[in-house]
């Protein structure tokens, strides 16, 4: 088995290595420039809102943007996974209108469907996720194009059995939603657990050094002996399961399914700026979810200012989109001249 | 390289040549092939779709989806994506109706207007793209947000105003009186013009610059191409093109806010359809163009078929994904 190195490490010689204290190896994480700008819109949002008249730094406030981040912030984990491969996943919004319905129609006001439609919920995922990874590598269909058609797909099968919210979550499941240990939403340990997990899965598997092996390089992993296939397909899966959770996660907010939840929330190209904001490049390789969910709290605050500020729904796109061609471009200038 | 099978003569590497040749012909050769295949049957279940006049009919509805494959062309194949055309196209047609307000003196002016506009937006996402180094799909991603904002921030949310008639006759009418014919629609003249354009330019050196870019932008750097400007004159082709669809479709579907919505990914549908690879650097004109009048003979012989409208999208992509599948299977099987 081909053994490859972590992308953040190779550059430094080990002894150097050996010798980084904490603070340094976290300045030289590739997520510290997205948290360094998280902070940096955070404070200006707390000044400009404070200034305003309105509330920013209360403890009502930092939970609500955290919980706004949760939906968002569990798909772009998974989008990070297939654009650190050199993939990406267009389907995404459509997958989570998708499994939000799936659930409460499958559960229907009852607490014992809970389960079963839990698990029909991340198998249909799954098995969307698999049937993009399998068009990708044995089709040789472009992610693009697969992921594309593969939205149509299942926007037309929505379209063809909904026309508007249908089912009911349990009420248990509804709870999930809004149940809270002492000021943290429950929610936000579902952000959490997605985060460590697919953190770890990327730091500490073989099967997170081959996405960046096939990220870096799909033909130099081929030739070394990776079965590229298999990464891509695994990530794909992995992908449109934390899409399928996310739909869940929607469900138990809303109380029911709606076929344009994914897509009034923008997910899928919402997900793809998130990913680049948080550092991850587009052509994969690298990156990482840390740097993900910095690009996700980033867009949170710049919402919540946004709204806190009553600023125009219009001029609020105008100002997202301007933010994340500048902080793309700052982040270019700082990766060198090698691009 | 080039991408017309009549290009390649019988020089002194003919073998390579003719078997790249034979490689283009393979997979561009499947797009006309399937539009031939999609316009004989619906020809089969419509006997008069082949008469002059609903043929016209339906290139007149497919020309704005061509120019913006044709314009989305220059873009994919110097290795960018455009994702702002759809919303260059809302612009066009709100800001047109905003502006010309029904009065027909006002039109040729908003026409020069507009077609600045899409240059400038053009111009903004090739120099944020290559000066900047701004991914385009990011880039173009941006534009698009603050596009569709701005156009809204501007009418108050809803589009407000009126066209000119002498704006509408561009989509919608043409030269009375032709034999045979009886009319050719304006919005054909135009669609082959800007076909014919954009072939002679993809022979010319720009578009030779352009392929070697999309193919290799160090090896064309270091041979001497200004990569940064045959990039940035790649999008403000397709910000140009983007702005004569919206002109067209302006005429053509009237003013409504959805009106460029989605269009992007159907124009890069088109051009990947026509065998144009994701990433630049091959492809050819033609072919994408050839791929934008195959989706929209797919659209009409979804409807022919009378599949219900929320399972076209279903079939939509199913045939998308099976005709791309296809190409690259020729494409394989030819190497």
């Amino acid at each position: 088995m081909t053994v490859v190195d972590p992308p953040e490490t190779h550059p430094r010689p080990p002894r150097e290595r050996r010798s980084a204290s904490w603070r340094r190896g976290a300045l030289a994480s590739p997520a510290a420039p997205v948290f360094g700008a998280l902070i940096g819109v955070f404070i200006l949002a707390w000044i400009v809102v404070t200034i305003r008249g309105g509330d920013f730094l209360t403890v009502s406030n930092i939970v609500n943007m955290l919980q706004r981040s949760v939906a968002l912030g569990i798909v772009s984990a998974g989008q990070t996974l297939v654009i650190l491969l050199g993939s990406l996943d267009l389907s995404v919004s459509q997958v989570i209108s998708l499994s939000s319905l799936l659930a409460a129609t499958t559960m229907d006001g009852q607490s014992a469907n809970v389960i079963p439609a839990i698990l029909l919920v991340l198998g249909v995922g799954a098995l969307i996720g698999l049937a993009n990874g399998l068009i990708i590598t044995k089709l040789r269909v472009n992610a693009f194009i697969a992921t594309l058609g593969m939205a149509l797909i299942i926007s037309g099968i929505i379209q063809n059995n909904w026309d508007g919210p249908a089912g009911r979550v349990s009420e248990g499941f509804e709870s999930f939603g809004y149940t809270r240990f002492g000021i943290v939403p429950a929610s936000a340990f579902l952000l959490l657990a997605v985060v460590v997990l697919v953190y770890a899965l990327l730091r500490y598997t073989r099967f997170g050094y081959r996405i960046y092996a096939v990220g870096g390089d799909e033909e130099v992993s081929k030739l070394s002996g990776l079965r590229t296939h298999r990464t891509i397909v695994t990530a794909h899966v992995l992908c449109s399961m934390l899409a399928a959770v996310t739909g869940l996660f929607l469900a138990s907010r809303l109380g029911s399914g709606t076929p344009t939840v994914g897509t009034d929330g923008g997910y899928d190209l919402e997900s793809i700026a998130a990913v680049v904001l948080g550092g991850t490049a587009l052509m994969g390789g690298r990156g990482g979810v840390l740097g993900t969910i910095g690009g996700v709290f980033i867009l949170a605050v710049l919402d919540n200012t946004f709204n806190q500020l009553e600023v125009n729904a219009f001029l609020k796109d105008v100002v997202r989109g301007l933010i994340i061609i500048a902080a793309v471009a700052v982040y270019a200038r700082r990766q060198g001249r090698d691009a | 390289m080039s991408a017309e099978p009549a290009a390649a003569g019988f020089g002194s590497e003919a073998g390579s040549r003719g078997r790249r040749a034979l490689k283009a012909l393979l997979s561009t050769g499947t797009i006309f092939l399937l539009l031939f295949i999609l316009l004989a049957w619906i020809a089969v279940l419509n006997p008069n779709f082949l008469e002059p006049g609903p043929f016209l009919a339906y290139l007149k509805r497919a020309a704005p989806l061509v120019i913006l494959a044709a314009g989305s062309y220059f873009v994919l194949i110097s290795g960018g994506f455009d994702l702002s055309v759809g919303s260059i196209v809302t612009v066009v047609v709100v800001v047109a109706a905003r502006l010309i307000d029904g009065d027909a003196g006002r039109t040729w002016p908003v026409i020069v207007l507009l077609l600045a506009i899409g240059a400038a937006v053009g111009v903004f996402n090739g120099v944020v793209s290559t000066l900047l180094r701004v991914p385009s799909f990011i880039t173009t991603l941006g534009t698009l947000l603050m596009l569709e904002g701005a156009v809204f921030l501007w009418t108050g949310g809803a589009p407000r105003g009126a066209l000119a008639e002498n704006f509408r006759a561009i989509g919608r009418e043409g030269i009375e009186g032709i034999p045979l014919i009886d009319e050719l629609p304006w919005s054909v003249l135009l669609l082959v013009a800007i076909g014919v354009g954009a072939v002679l330019l993809m022979r010319a050196d720009y578009g030779r610059q352009l392929i070697a870019t999309g193919d290799n932008d160090r090896a064309a750097r270091l041979s001497g191409v200004r990569v940064e400007q045959v990039r940035i004159i790649a999008f403000v082709l397709s910000g140009t093109l983007a702005a004569v669809a919206g002109i067209m479709l302006g005429g053509f579907a009237g003013v409504s806010a959805q009106v460029g919505q989605g269009l992007e990914f159907d124009a890069i549908t088109a051009c990947v359809l026509g065998g144009v690879v994701l990433g630049g650097g091959r492809g050819s004109v033609v072919a994408a163009m050839a791929g934008a009048l195959t989706l929209e003979a797919l659209f009409t012989w979804l409807n022919l078929q009378g599949i219900s409208g929320a399972l076209e999208d279903t079939v939509q992509g199913v045939i998308i994904i099976a005709a791309v599948a296809f190409a690259a299977y020729r494409l394989r099987g030819a190497r």
